[in-house]
């Protein structure tokens, strides 16, 4: 972990703190009010402001857990801080490759 | 009330065995006492290190039962567990033999995070006032006392997870200088600490200030150099050096 990195990762929690919170109220209020998975997808379908809620969510959860995976891998396996790198960014990747389609599967008319 | 101490030794080298010795307890007795009297009466084939034996050069760290200690300060009434005790090299460092480690990476540690003073003065200026009561002074005053012992870096979990690491100590050491408004070499040390192995691999498990036997914080002065590291690179203040990596 160097200054960018640690910098980088500070930086998705932060974007990614507040988020939580609307994503668990979000929750909270579609279990309580006993939404089907058909209400939900009537809401969001075609609401860009959702898809770019959890686009940004998706991208920064990537970036956030991609440098923690690195920094667990350079650790706790035989891989060294350079075999970490591009092992993270990969998981990066797919990582934000999953959450995008999930988002685009929900808010995309 | 039994006058005998069963003392397990560690004997070897990175690979070796316990050996166990009977020693006279005492009243007031240290751990250095008990392993000074095994070399001296029981074996005189054990390696140990010591010198001041008053908690003042940092020579005589040791495991004990368990955990990093400072013998010449550490009471065998304080430690021992129905009257046995555990004694093997610090974790961390290599065995050079028995109780005796190596501790030139340590230093070579201490140098690679720039813990020399670099001056700004020569002898014929006039000396550099800095109020005792300034939030530089009272941060360095906070960290200097260190002995130099090692117990911290034993204590470490990411020393032992990760080589690159510099260790508390030699953190802490240079965050004494990153507050000293006397230092001309700080640029060059907050790019050192920003990189790959520096402050930000730490995880704040706090075992280095739980074991200062100084009682000091090397947790703290790391996170003080987090968020200088951190408003350096912000600023732009440090390059890209900061954001490289070891191999």
């Amino acid at each position: 972990m160097n200054v960018s990195l640690y910098v980088w990762q500070r930086a998705a929690a932060v974007v990614m703190a507040p988020m939580v919170v609307v994503h668990v109220a979000v929750i909270f209020y579609a279990t309580r009010h006993g939404l089907t998975a058909g209400d939900i997808l009537a809401r969001t379908k075609g609401n860009i402001a959702w898809g770019a809620f959890y686009a940004l969510f998706a991208a920064a959860a990537s970036i956030h857990a991609a440098i923690g995976i690195r920094n667990i891998l350079a650790e706790w396996s035989p891989l060294n801080d350079r075999g970490a790198g591009p092992a993270a960014f990969i998981f990066g990747v797919v990582l934000l490759g999953l959450g995008l389609r999930a988002v685009a599967a929900v808010t995309l008319p | 009330m039994t006058t005998e101490l069963q003392v397990s030794l560690w004997r070897g080298t990175q690979t070796g065995h316990y050996q166990a010795f009977s020693v006279p307890l005492r009243e007031n007795q240290t751990v250095l006492d008990v392993v000074t009297f095994v070399q001296r009466h029981l074996d005189p084939s054990l390696s140990y290190r010591f010198a001041c034996r008053v908690g003042v050069c940092g020579s005589c760290a040791m495991t004990v039962n368990g955990r990093p200690r400072w013998t010449c300060r550490t009471h065998v009434s304080r430690v021992a567990r129905n009257g046995r005790l555990q004694i093997s090299p610090l974790e961390n460092f290599p065995v050079i033999k028995d109780l005796a480690t190596d501790m030139s990476g340590f230093f070579e540690k201490w140098r690679d995070a720039r813990g020399a003073f670099v001056p700004t003065k020569t002898r014929r200026d006039d000396i550099e006032p800095i109020p005792p009561q300034s939030q530089a002074r009272l941060a360095a005053s906070a960290a200097i006392e260190c002995i130099n012992c090692g117990v911290c870096h034993a204590a470490c979990d990411t020393v032992r997870w990760n080589e690159n690491y510099l260790g508390p100590a030699a953190l802490n050491r240079a965050w004494t200088l990153v507050n000293d408004i006397r230092d001309g070499g700080n640029r060059e040390r907050l790019e050192t600490i920003a990189a790959s192995g520096g402050c930000h691999a730490c995880h704040s498990h706090q075992s280095c200030q739980e074991h200062c036997p100084q009682a000091l914080n090397p947790t703290a002065s790391i996170a003080g150099l987090k968020r200088r590291t951190t408003q350096a690179w912000l600023r732009g203040e440090i390059g890209a050096r900061a954001g490289k990596t070891k191999a």
